[in-house]
């Protein structure tokens, strides 16, 4: 709690307290915790005199302001025509077999989520994911394998 | 691969090192001249909706405000449109230029890049490169920040209200309109919002001139425009050509000898089939697109395409007016239930006036434009739709 606490009041020095500031304090709190927990959100709220349910209902407009438990690592497919043109069905089943968990869910030690997403923007490179920020290309199962096998390591 | 029957056009990518030339020359001219070249110029917005940059910048200088805005819309989220990432990777001084001649122009302090959250990977270098630009603009002793927000995974903010909506700290829902951006835009004030290459071309113009431009395309589609090419394509990529350009020959450039169909503009554009090939013109005299060029060859079920779209809709529609959101999710039933045999085919006209009362309907772009793609894959591939 304390953890978060300080965080916000963080990001809310660096940003601001006005209603603008909402976003890019909340898009903060993900980058450290992956997800908004209702704490950091009433947090959140306090810190810009805000109702809590107003922040509640700007989070959850946009899709990747989770406000599930999410894995240190997220994992976000895209499910949108070329890559599902271009196998993204064979890279989703690697990575489901290697994680052994399904879309929407988190491995057990909460280190990967896995996620679809719509259009990443990369259709002359599909298919093509995004792993928190950084997004992965051309991909295929041996590709992909590769590239989760790095992160568990990690 | 045969000889290319289009000409390729190299203006959007061209080295960006003399941008300081450029706005040192454009700040000496007088704002009249400068919009002169851009009307003159022909230059129509290439997100997409295709609105007279020259006449958009021309209604924000007219009002009356000591705080006006000029926003670059980088919230390119149109399935299938890639080139606006490309252009602020590989050119980003030129997007920067055009904001701050527009600046000029319109008299705003401040400007704003709306990057998309799918393209954060990209924030710290944009931000580094702008302290740069900031730099050359003391010099030149213009007064104008660019500031950099990031979007968060929702296509409805590349609307330009909800883009405003949403760079307010709220839900990225569109506004009524009027008032346009130009009389009441970011925090309800006047505001310039083009998108990121349409800016560039702004800052060619002003660097070659409009003639230049003026002589390529077409009569209602001057100058070039970025496609962005993929699909069932050898050669996906990033390409520059003419506007007014015949689909025809574009096939033939880009297909892969197979093709039975290109989705123009996105899952908001139209599906044009082989048989129109030769008579459509890509451009606003035909059928305009945001640069989302996407190959389907005849492996491919149409059904599955447009219910991808659909399923795209439903999910980006954001909820704020009837006719989209039930609209979007009746669209994808009503199509998956005929897929099914639960409905007759004959279900699928009933489909297609919902599309398009959702065309008159509903509040915003995302809305009216979900039955271009409806109405134009299930007219043309019917039976795909049914058996």
């Amino acid at each position: 709690m304390d953890e978060v606490k300080a965080l916000v009041n963080g990001l809310a020095n660096k940003h601001g307290r006005t209603r603008e500031s909402l976003l890019p304090i909340l898009q903060g709190v993900v980058d450290k915790m992956r997800y908004l927990s209702s704490e950091a959100m009433t947090e959140v709220a306090r810190e810009l005199d805000l109702s809590a349910a107003q922040v509640f209902g700007t989070a959850t407009f946009y899709s990747f302001l989770d406000t599930q438990p999410r894995g240190k690592y997220v994992i976000r497919i895209c499910k949108t025509i070329s890559c599902d043109m271009h196998g993204k069905r064979d890279v989703l089943q690697t990575i489901e077999e290697i994680l052994k968990i399904r879309i929407g869910e988190t491995t057990s030690n909460r280190k990967f989520t896995l996620l679809e997403t719509n259009c990443l923007g990369w259709c002359h490179k599909a298919p093509a994911m995004l792993i928190n920020d950084e997004p992965y290309t051309e991909l295929n199962a041996d590709k992909v394998r590769d590239i989760i096998n790095e992160y568990i390591r990690k | 691969m045969n000889e290319k029957t289009l000409k390729r056009v190299d203006i959007i990518f061209t080295p960006e090192k003399n941008y300081n030339e450029v706005l040192e020359r454009t700040f000496r001219r007088p704002n009249s001249d400068i919009l002169n070249d851009i009307l003159d110029s022909g230059l129509r917005g290439r997100g997409g909706a295709g609105f007279p940059t020259g006449m958009k910048w021309k209604y924000t200088a007219d009002q009356e405000s000591e705080n006006k805005y000029v926003i670059c819309n980088a919230d390119e989220g149109e399935p299938g449109t890639f080139k606006d990432r490309q252009i602020l990777t590989q050119v980003p001084y030129k997007v920067f230029s055009g904001m701050a001649i527009c600046a000029k122009i319109v008299g705003a302090k401040e400007g704003y890049i709306y990057l998309r959250g799918e393209y954060k990977y990209l924030q710290a270098e944009i931000e580094e490169e702008l302290n740069i630009f900031h730099q050359t603009l003391d010099k030149l002793k213009f007064h104008f920040r660019i500031y950099l927000r990031m979007g968060s995974g929702a296509y409805i903010c590349g609307e330009e209200s909800a883009l405003f909506e949403s760079m307010e700290g709220k839900r990225g829902e569109p506004r009524n309109k009027p008032p346009y951006p130009t009389v009441s835009g970011f925090r309800g004030q006047p505001t310039v919002i083009n998108n990121v290459e349409t800016l560039v071309y702004a800052m060619m113009i002003c660097d070659m001139g409009p003639e230049q431009f003026k002589e390529l395309g077409s009569k209602d589609s001057r100058g070039s425009k970025v496609f962005s090419v993929s699909g069932d394509t050898p050669i996906a990529g990033i390409y520059e050509l003419e506007l007014g350009m015949h689909l025809e020959n574009f096939v033939e450039d880009f297909g892969d000898g197979d093709t039975k169909a290109v989705q123009v503009g996105g899952a908001s554009g139209f599906c044009v089939p082989r048989k129109k090939f030769s008579d459509t013109i890509i451009g606003f005299e035909g059928v305009p697109t945001g640069g989302s060029m996407k190959l389907f060859n005849s492996s491919r079920s149409m059904y599955h395409v447009l219910q991808n779209y659909l399923e795209f809709f439903e999910e980006e529609s954001c909820g704020q007016c009837t006719p989209c959101r039930v609209g979007c999710q009746q669209l994808l039933k009503g199509i998956e239930a005929v897929k099914k045999g639960k409905k007759n085919s004959a279900y699928l006209d009933r489909l297609i006036r919902l599309a398009t009362t959702m065309k008159y309907a509903s509040k915003c772009g995302l809305g009216q434009s979900v039955g271009n793609s409806f109405v134009s894959i299930v007219t043309n591939f019917r039976e795909e739709m049914i058996y």
